[in-house]
């Protein structure tokens, strides 16, 4: 059979694919793309968060948040290790991001300007990202797939620490519901933007669809984050900012405002609120932590020297 | 090179070559006594002690286990998946019970 019949057989028994299965160039190439910029997504998703670790309002949310943190690190950790089945190195992927060759997420260029920032990224940006994610555990490379089963327990977590953050603030002062409100403001957007461009200016969606990497499309999962979460603003009392949202009885969804894609398209290019202090930090960091790296080789080969003089 | 892609027999280790990284461990976690090692997957540490405590950091935040192995990613030899059908692909029905026909009257076997 040929390897690329021997591919499409697979994907038509909803078999998975494996890193050792031939597979178009193409495929390899989507998903390196995908899985790399979904692993610096959650490697820069810690700075907005870390902002606000030192001035958490509690010990408790401190420890949460700290806990959140370091859950987007491991994340980031599946993710380049499923990168890698696919033939690319860790460093390269590493020097593609520092490089500005390859992206995150454009969320993460939005500051965080105050503690219910916290609690809108948790509810607002890891709920989208879980509609998103929940799809990619039926996605057909195996070590992506199980990359998501295992970040979509943890992230579940992080959906309801936020809410509950927001649920908090909204009983409290008006000051502390202005500062949910405001949250909720700044969030909605960028996070309905998450999913990316519409399904008619998508280039990737329906070769993805077709090889079985997307089960859903950008405007299908936008839909079904705004259907879920529409109620929850409603039970905390806040107005999501889109004059033209209204329940539809007949389609039985939310119809919402149009998405401002040309704000869009200005953050993924690189002119956002905060692109470049994210990859100057991340850049500076690598640099600065360098030695670190450095010296844990030179102690395991002189551990290695050491074992073999005993031998 | 990485988890899940373990090297099969008699290629060459294309681990270390040409890559500044520190190697590439395969981790395994006991879920609990009783049960045995699974594989979880796999991280990048520069010895067998830091690669367990990275083990321990990325794969068991959550009481995930209760024992932990790493294994340098070299040491593992695997079968070639295009060698599948040779391998595995010869069904002997005869090893199920489900083969055998018992009478009703028998009763359960």
């Amino acid at each position: 059979m040929h390897p690329d019949e021997r591919f499409q057989a697979l994907l038509d028994a909803d078999q998975k694919i494996e890193p050792r299965d031939p597979m178009p160039e193409g495929y390899r190439a989507t998903m390196i793309r995908q899985i790399a910029q979904h692993a610096h997504s959650e490697v820069i998703g810690m700075q907005p968060e870390g902002n606000w670790i030192t001035r958490a309002p509690t010990l408790k949310r401190k420890a949460i948040l700290i806990a959140k943190v370091q859950d987007e690190a491991g994340h980031g950790l599946y993710l380049y290790s499923a990168a890698e089945t696919l033939g690319v190195s860790r460093d390269e992927l590493m020097m593609l991001l520092h490089e500005g060759r390859q992206k995150y997420s454009s969320i993460f260029n939005y500051p965080t300007l105050s503690w219910a920032d916290i609690g809108a990224i948790g509810w607002l940006v890891d709920g989208a990202a879980i509609t998103n994610q929940v799809m990619l555990t039926r996605t057909s490379y195996g070590p992506y797939a199980r990359a998501m089963i295992r970040i979509c327990k943890e992230e579940s977590f992080h959906q309801r620490q936020g809410y509950e953050i927001m649920r908090v603030l909204c009983a409290g002062t008006d000051e502390q519901r202005a500062m949910a409100q405001d949250a909720l403001d700044r969030w909605w957007w960028p996070s309905l933007m998450m999913f990316g461009p519409p399904d008619d200016q998508s280039t990737h969606t329906a070769q993805s669809v077709a090889w079985k990497i997307k089960r859903e499309t950008n405007d299908e999962l936008r839909q079904r984050f705004v259907d879920m979460t529409v109620p929850q603003a409603d039970y905390l009392g806040l107005t999501v900012p889109d004059p033209d949202l209204h329940w539809d009885d007949d389609a039985g969804h939310y119809r919402f405002g149009k998405i401002d894609w040309a704000e869009f398209w200005r953050v993924v290019k690189g002119d956002g609120p905060c692109n470049r202090d994210r990859m100057e930090h991340k850049v500076g960091v690598w640099a600065e932590h360098a030695w670190v790296r450095e010296a844990a080789a030179a102690h395991a080969a002189k551990v290695r020297l050491d074992v073999a003089a005993t031998a | 090179m990485s988890y899940d892609v373990p090297r099969i027999e008699g290629e060459e280790d294309p681990t270390l070559a040409g890559t500044r990284g520190a190697p590439l461990w395969e981790v395994f976690v006991r879920a609990d006594r009783g049960l045995n090692h699974v594989h979880v997957g796999s991280l990048h540490a520069p010895d067998a002690a830091t690669a367990l405590h990275h083990a321990r950091d990325v794969y068991t935040r959550r009481k995930e286990g209760v024992s932990v192995w790493v294994v340098p990613a070299t040491a593992i030899t695997a079968t070639d998946p295009h060698d599948a059908a040779d391998w595995f692909g010869s069904e002997h029905p005869y090893r199920h019970p489900t083969f055998y026909e018992i009478p009703d009257e028998v009763g359960h076997m």
